[in-house]
């Protein structure tokens, strides 16, 4: 029996999916260890622990809630370091957090700090004795790792959608933590640049429509957008010969050095299926390809595909789409 | 500017992996190495940045097998000026362990940036670098995708899910690099050539317990083979019908 200490991350105040699924990671494993405690590190500024409760639902027992004006913006090593010195009063099995832009700055610098050993971006977590056996799959989505981490304790990333966020009610206790001050010299924040409003992030979004080259120039993307409207609330995404051309940001690419995503619909639009970009959504429920290239590499994972011009397709498809949702 | 790069050598990315008979790695045969994607673009970012300032010192450090002398020596042909060779029988899959090793020979070496991939090709995990600068103490910047240093300060830019940060942090750092800041240059011949006489010190790397190992490798489930629907916009009706029916998405 051990309790493990999980990362609740938020960003502008509010707990984000990712939060829920580590609960959910870090509630499977406690059990496995035949019945501790999972304690949830919840942190922000004045008034994020009116959120505790959000995760007493997803089973967390305790939620530690650290306060501070400072915590309106990631403060990446204060943050790791109050972690870190909770840690310290408890024999936690693991430490859990999410494989997300804040967990993946955070898990190396309290695995460093603790001496603990780390697993990233893993899919699956087994427990027996002072042992934990993970998968985390790896070279770039290609070839699945079984990982062995010996020893008490350990720092643990999960990767987003991996786990899903399960129910299972708690009446989490809260408790105030002091926020620790940065040990280490710390980088300012001085600006947050938002992205595009109004679209799911593209490691959230259930839908999403995707645009290559074969779209032609910046402008068509308007094409991709229109279908992203067709279906809802879905996200867009690119492949690097977009970004690199600068019709869309950098944030948006989808691949191997981009975005890696796995949603329930994939649409790709103009788009080859170079390997590196495959890389980054060969997991997806359903691949839909446009190309007017019957031979292009994409149409080999697509599960349905159409061979044509985007710039004809793609209109009558949104209509289509448009037609069929009626009602929604 | 004195700039350290830590590089991973690993597989050629567009490979077809096959698994080594041990069921616990891949099978290395045939297989193009080369440095890692990330930290070739730190190896560039760390060209571009002691070019921009007018001169300095660029040192590239790996750890592994004797092979790894071949990624430092590319990274001397495209203009590095020296390497370290940290040796070790294999490179373990314990992200920290590598980071104590490397922490320690980078300790003192006065370095004013320290550059490293976002993370590895193989490993895929993120962690060496960040646990790097822990271990020296330093200010860190993860998955940086734009750098510059003024005025004696790092300037950063770091992709959020959806958002991006601006960050600027004191010297001496540790930086790990995203795409975006810099494609790597293509050694010259002349560089090739230049990079034989280059400096490259060996010795034994400090990997104390290694405590993240790997049992298993396998390769992922296959996708069914791909359908083509039809031609041109005839074949809308039945995309939205298996939208509807089988992918159940609408
Ligand atoms: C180290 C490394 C990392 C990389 N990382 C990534 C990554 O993370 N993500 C990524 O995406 N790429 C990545 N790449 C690049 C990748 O190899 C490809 O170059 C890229 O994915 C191609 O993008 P594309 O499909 O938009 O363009 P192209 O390959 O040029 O394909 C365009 C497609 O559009 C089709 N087309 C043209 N006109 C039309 C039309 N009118 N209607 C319909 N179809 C049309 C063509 O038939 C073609 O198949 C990486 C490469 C390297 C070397
Ligand atoms: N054996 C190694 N020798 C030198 N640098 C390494 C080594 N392993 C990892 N790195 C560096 O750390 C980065 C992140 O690796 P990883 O934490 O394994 O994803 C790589 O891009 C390299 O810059």
């Amino acid at each position: 029996m051990a309790n493990v200490l999980v990362f609740a991350e938020t960003r502008n105040g509010e707990l984000r999916k990712i939060a829920f699924e580590a609960v959910t990671a870090a509630r499977q494993l406690a059990d496995a260890t035949g019945g501790g405690e999972v304690h949830a590190f919840l942190a922000g500024a004045p008034g994020v622990g009116a959120k505790a409760a959000q995760l007493g639902i997803y089973g967390a027992d305790v939620v530690f809630v650290a306060e501070s004006a400072d915590f309106a913006q990631f403060a990446r090593e204060s943050f790791a370091a109050t972690i870190a010195d909770r840690a310290k009063l408890d024999a936690y099995r693991a430490i859990v957090l999410g494989f997300s832009a804040q967990g993946r700055d955070l898990g190396p610098r309290i695995a460093a700090k603790l001496d603990l050993p780390i697993v990233s971006d893993v899919t699956e977590i087994a427990s027996s004795g002072d042992t934990l056996t993970v998968k985390h799959p790896g070279y770039a989505n290609k070839v699945v790792l079984t990982l062995v981490v010996s020893g008490p304790s350990a720092v643990i990333s999960v990767r987003p959608s991996a786990f899903t966020a399960k129910e299972n009610a708690k009446p989490a206790r809260t408790e105030t933590i002091a926020a620790v001050p940065a040990k280490t010299p710390v980088v300012t924040v001085t600006e947050i640049k938002e992205g595009a409003k109004g679209r799911p992030d593209l490691g959230e979004a259930s839908i999403i429509i995707s645009g290559g080259r074969g779209l032609k120039a910046a402008e068509n993307f308007k094409l991709v957008e229109d279908l992203a409207d067709a279906f809802g609330n879905a996200a867009v995404g690119a492949t690097r010969a977009v970004t690199d051309d600068g019709w869309r940001p950098h944030s948006d690419q989808i691949g191997q050095t981009g975005r890696q995503v796995s949603p329930q619909l994939y649409v790709a639009l103009g788009i080859s299926g170079a390997i590196q970009h495959l890389a980054g959504m060969r997991t997806s429920k359903t691949i839909v390809a446009i190309n007017k290239d019957k031979e292009a590499p994409i149409f080999k994972v697509a599960d349905y595909g159409i061979v044509g011009d985007v710039l004809e397709v793609v209109p009558a498809l949104t209509a289509a789409i448009h037609e069929a949702r009626k009602g929604h | 500017m004195k700039i350290a790069v830590c590089i991973k050598r690993t597989p050629d990315s567009e490979s077809r992996f096959k698994i080594a008979s041990t069921g616990a790695s891949i099978d290395e045969a045939g297989l193009k190495f080369d440095i890692d994607d990330f930290a070739s673009y730190a190896v560039e970012a760390a060209l571009q940045l002691n070019e921009k300032a007018g001169g300095g010192e660029t040192v590239v450090y790996a750890l592994g097998p004797d092979n790894v002398q071949e990624s430092l020596r590319k990274a001397m042909s495209m203009g590095v000026d020296r390497a370290v060779h940290l040796k070790a029988d294999k490179v373990p899959a314990d992200g920290i362990a590598i980071a104590k090793a490397l922490a320690a020979e980078l300790k003192g070496g006065g370095y004013d940036l320290v550059l490293f991939g976002k993370h590895a090709f193989d490993s895929s995990a993120g962690v060496v670098g960040t646990a790097t600068a822990e271990f020296l103490g330093v200010a860190c910047v993860t998955a940086a995708s734009e750098l510059r240093v003024e005025n004696g300060a790092g300037v950063a830019r770091r992709e959020l899910e959806g958002a991006a940060e601006m960050l600027t942090f004191p010297l001496p750092a540790v930086v790990t690099i995203d795409e975006g800041v810099a494609r790597p240059r293509y050694p010259s011949l002349k560089g090739i050539m230049a990079a034989k006489k280059k400096p490259l010190e060996s010795k034994p790397a400090q990997l104390g317990d290694i405590r993240v190992t790997v049992q298993k490798a396998e390769l992922p489930p296959e996708r069914p083979a791909g359908r083509i629907l039809g031609e041109g916009v005839a074949a809308i009706p039945e995309l939205v019908k298996l939208l509807q029916t089988e992918a159940k998405v609408l």
